[in-house]
Formats: C-alpha cells, sequence, structure tokens
C-alpha cells in the first residue's frame, strides 16, 4: 500500500486574468453608447429623419453620423482623432499632438518642479520637529481648498507682472502634485524601522548618511505610488489652467473652443486625447517604478 | 487637555497666525498693488461688505451643486460596488476602468454636461457626481473585501444569509475605505462645480464670481470667495473625519 499524502496539497487557484472581463465591459459600454446616441441625437435628428422617409436604416444613419450630435457616436470620435492627429501637419493649431504637446509640455514641468519641491519638503518634514507639528496640518489643510478653484487667479496675476505660456500652468500643475509626493515622502522616510534606525545610530552614522543610505532607499516605493497620483493631477492642473484666460493652445483650449462653438466631436477628441496623455504618463511612471525596484533588488 | 494636545493645536495656529502677518506685513511694507495680491485685512474687509453676494454663491455652488451631487455620486458609486460584489465577472471588469478612470482629467468632462444639462445648476451638480464616483467605487469595492476569511468563516458557520454578512461584518469593515472615499470626494466635489462653471453659468456662483472678478481684476473679491471655499472644504472635511471617528471607534488608528 503506497503512503497517501497525509495533507491533500491544494492546488493554488491562479487568479484569472481580467482581460476578458474588460473587454466584455468595454464592449457593453459601447453598446450601450451607440444605442444612446439614437435618443440623445433625436433633438437634431429627428426631423432630418422624418424628412429622409424614417425606417430603421436612415434612424441609425442620422444619429450615428450627425455633424453635431448631442452625443457623438464612437466611431465618430476615433475619426475625429484619427484626423486632427495623423492627417494635418503636428505643428498646425488644428493638430491635437501639437495641442497635446503644449498641455504635456507645462504638465511635465509643473511634475518635475512639484515632485521636487514634494521630496525636499517631506525630507524638511522629517527632519525638523517644528515643521512636522506646524507645516504638516497647514500641508494637509490646502487640499481641502478646491486650489483649482484659484487656477484662473494665478494666470492672471503671473500674465499682469508678464509671465504667460509655460509658467503659469507649470506652477499650478506644480502646486497640485507637490502635496501627494509630500505626503507619500514623509510616510516612506519614516517607515524604517526602530531598529533599523538604532542599528545606523551605532554605526555613528550622520543625518546625512541615515537619509541616503536606509530613509531614501526605504522610501522609493512610496515615492513611486505618490507620482503617479502627481502626474495624473499635474495633467488635470495644466488642463484647467489652460481653461479661464481663453488660452488658444493646449488640451483645455480645445474643450473651450468646442463648447463656445458648439464642436461637440471635437469636445470629445480632445478629451480623449487628455485620457491618453493620462494614460500613458501614469504607464510610463509605472516602467520606471519597476525597473527601478528591479535595479534595487526588489523580488516581484 | 494634555500637554502633547495643546501643542498639536498650537503649533499649526502660530504658524498660520505668522504667515497671515508676514502677508500683511509685506503687502503693506512694500506696497504691493491690490491687482497683484491683496493684503488680509483688505480681503477680510470685503467679505464682511459683500456677504449677501457670498451668501447667494454658496447656496448656487455649495447646496445645489456640490452637496446632492456629492451624496448622488458617492451613492451610485457605493451600489456599484455592492452589484461588483455579488458579481465578481463585473467586478473583474469595472475595477480596472475605474482604476483608469480615476487617473483621467475627468474636468474635462465639463463643457459636455454643460451642453447637456443647460447653464443652471443640474449640470455642475451631474458633474460632481461623474467626478465623485469612482473614487468611492474602487474604495468601497476594495472595503467589502477588507474583513478576514476567518470573521467570514464565523459568519458561515452561524448560518448567516449574504445580507446579514454584510450588514454585521463587512459593511463596518468597510467602513474606513468608504470613509476615504467621501473625504476624497469632498474636495473632489468642490472642484468639480466651481470648475463646471468656468464653462457657463447664471450670473451667480463661485466660480462664476471668481473667473468674473478675476476679469474685472477685483482680487479682494476673489480672495474672499476663496477664503468662504477654503472654510466651506475645511467645514465639509472636518464633519466627515468626525463622524469617521464616531463610526470607526473601532479602529486600531484611534486606539489611545
Amino acid at each position: 500500500m503506497s503512503a497517501a499524502p497525509a495533507i491533500a496539497v491544494k492546488p493554488v487557484a491562479r487568479e484569472p486574468g481580467n482581460t476578458f472581463p474588460v473587454a466584455v465591459v468595454c464592449l457593453a459600454i459601447l453598446l450601450v453608447w451607440y444605442f444612446a446616441a439614437i435618443p440623445m441625437n433625436w433633438v437634431v435628428t429627428g426631423p432630418k429623419i422624418a424628412a429622409g422617409g424614417g425606417g430603421l436604416s436612415n434612424l441609425l444613419a442620422f444619429s450615428w453620423n450627425e455633424a453635431r450630435p448631442v452625443l457623438p457616436a464612437p466611431h465618430q470620435i476615433a475619426m475625429e482623432l484619427w484626423k486632427s492627429v495623423f492627417t494635418v501637419a503636428p505643428w498646425s493649431v488644428k493638430s491635437l499632438v501639437y495641442h497635446g504637446w503644449v498641455t504635456l509640455s507645462s504638465t511635465l514641468v509643473g511634475f518635475v518642479l512639484g515632485s521636487l519641491l514634494g521630496v525636499a519638503l517631506a525630507i524638511a518634514i522629517v527632519h525638523v520637529k517644528f515643521l512636522a507639528k506646524s507645516l504638516m496640518p497647514w500641508i494637509i489643510a490646502s487640499q481641502t481648498i478646491p486650489i483649482l478653484a484659484i487656477a484662473p487667479m494665478v494666470i492672471v496675476v503671473l500674465g499682469s507682472i508678464g509671465f504667460t505660456g509655460l509658467v503659469p500652468k507649470s506652477l499650478i500643475s506644480m502646486y497640485l502634485c507637490f502635496f501627494p509626493v509630500t505626503i507619500g515622502m514623509v510616510k516612506g522616510l519614516t517607515s524604517p524601522e526602530v531598529m533599523q534606525l538604532d542599528l545606523m545610530r551605532t554605526y555613528n552614522a550622520s543625518a546625512n548618511q541615515i537619509l541616503w543610505k536606509l530613509r531614501f532607499p526605504a522610501s522609493v516605493p512610496f515615492l513611486f505610488t505618490s507620482l503617479k497620483v502627481a502626474v495624473a493631477i499635474a495633467l488635470t492642473g495644466a488642463i484647467v489652467g489652460e481653461l479661464p484666460t481663453g488660452a488658444i493652445a493646449g488640451i483645455g483650449a480645445r474643450l473651450l473652443q468646442g463648447s463656445y462653438y458648439g464642436q461637440t466631436v471635437q469636445i470629445w477628441a480632445a478629451l480623449f486625447m487628455g485620457s491618453f496623455l493620462a494614460a500613458a504618463l501614469v504607464w510610463l511612471v509605472g516602467v520606471a517604478e519597476r525597473f527601478t525596484l528591479r535595479r534595487m533588488g526588489v523580488k516581484p | 487637555m494634555t500637554r502633547s494636545r495643546v501643542t498639536d493645536i498650537l503649533y499649526p495656529a502660530v504658524f498660520g497666525l505668522g504667515v497671515l502677518i508676514l502677508w500683511q506685513l509685506i503687502v503693506k511694507g512694500f506696497g504691493v498693488p491690490a491687482v497683484l495680491l491683496p493684503a488680509p485685512s483688505d480681503i477680510w474687509a470685503k467679505l464682511i461688505a459683500s456677504l449677501p453676494i457670498l451668501g447667494v454663491d454658496f447656496v448656487q455652488t455649495v447646496l445645489r451643486a456640490v452637496i446632492p451631487g456629492w451624496f448622488i455620486g458617492s451613492l451610485a458609486g457605493f451600489l456599484a460596488a455592492l452589484l461588483c460584489d455579488r458579481i465578481p465577472f463585473l467586478r473583474r471588469g469595472l475595477l480596472p476602468l475605474g482604476n483608469l478612470v480615476a487617473a483621467l482629467p475627468i474636468v474635462g468632462v465639463a463643457p459636455i454636461l454643460v451642453m447637456w444639462f443647460g447653464f443652471d445648476w443640474p449640470s455642475k451638480a451631474a458633474m460632481v457626481v461623474v467626478m465623485t464616483f469612482f473614487p468611492m467605487l474602487v474604495n468601497a469595492v476594495a472595503g467589502l473585501q477588507a474583513s478576514g476569511q476567518l470573521e467570514r468563516d464565523l459568519m458561515r458557520s452561524y448560518g448567516a444569509s449574504w445580507w446579514q454578512t454584510l450588514v454585521k461584518l463587512r459593511l463596518p469593515a468597510a467602513m474606513p475605505f468608504i470613509f476615504n472615499a467621501l473625504k476624497i470626494n469632498s474636495t473632489l466635489a468642490m472642484i468639480g462645480a466651481i470648475v463646471a462653471e468656468f464653462f457657463g453659468t447664471p450670473i451667480v456662483g463661485m466660480g462664476f464670481r471668481i473667473s468674473t472678478e478675476v476679469g474685472r481684476l477685483g482680487l479682494d473679491m476673489v480672495w474672499a470667495e476663496i477664503a468662504v471655499a477654503a472654510i466651506t472644504g475645511s467645514a465639509f472635511y472636518g464633519l466627515l473625519v468626525f463622524l469617521e471617528r464616531r463610526v470607526t471607534f473601532w479602529h486600531p488608528s484611534y486606539r489611545k
């Protein structure tokens, strides 16, 4: 009689992938979208369909190809995106590449400055006890203020001193993204345990050495998590920064022009462009995170 | 009150007061023009003088758009999370999308919503609903899975139904996550309503006042409006923190 295994080892169930469910949900959204376009565009297309003689083919043709729809059909947005990205020169004002670049450049400048400021503030807060007690509550309170609401004022005031274009928008992005970085880095820099800090002390390490050899490496996972949040809201900040002053270039300006002239398809296309930018930026930070953590020897 | 609690309040208060005094001194001392940066005393005077206007704006933006939108959006997000919890397929499909949408510049939807729901407060409330839905969905789904396997097994051994398990075990365990989402949403709601007003509004509302007064260089009025927004936002947040402590008193982070 062969010895039966004492403990039946249950095979560990692998978490099934999400690709299929996500695809199904996306498909459902597309279907609902196409269907919703029919009643929502009825105000505009109703008379045209009646004039065309009615019927299902007319209903669909008019509802999904209206030039100034209430809700454009997805393929209209895709075509507008294709047209304004690939068929026009990238530096012309009709190109979404150009507008995307304008927004992206101020996003990146603001993101870099904001992240540096956030890290510097976190280092100061961790080392100076008075700041932790006095500055930290205000940093947290500052986030309950709708900071985006101040954006128009920042832009006009800076404009009146002579700063226009990139700088004011980057400042708004910077202001928005320093906060998650500061909070995350304070958490990260204080994450080493007492035992590890004590070990550093027995080595007679200076505050500087403790920072670079213990605190900073320990905070890297926290840093990247906050950077992902920060880059997303830096983009939002740059877009909103383009709204109030009637800026002529950028995703936000594109949205505003679209809403002035009732160009719905243009608004949606700009919106998708902004979303692609956001997704790409977050993905890039994620790639940098994986690369850095692997170099630091973190096992996945 | 212990000594540490006194310093917890005293330090930030002194720091904040110091910043205000420094601001006043710099503006008055160097004669900074009011179109650049008004002094705190001027802002205070303007705030007192224009209380009626500020009150009307407050009603339009906060009471009509922010609070209803925040409530509907959070509730809808929570219900969607319950649905995701019952149907795992939906969770696996919707959650990655929810995480993606949370990173997108959702404020960009504002011009579309203004086109759909008109210039008045419904479009702003709709904006707030859209902005608050996804943070609640993502957090509530995570919260509903926060209770331990051991506790769930215990509930099953009691023969508890799904509803009983939900109400007595999983909802209380999810409360810290839900309150986290409610707090995030309180800030997002203010931003959503104010930014949506930049895209068209009747001649009332905090976002409208800010953008028109900026155009007229009436910066003291802008700052007064910002002060109202800041106080409202902080009070909203503070109320949620208070409620959170009452509801999740059992949580380790509040133990003495």
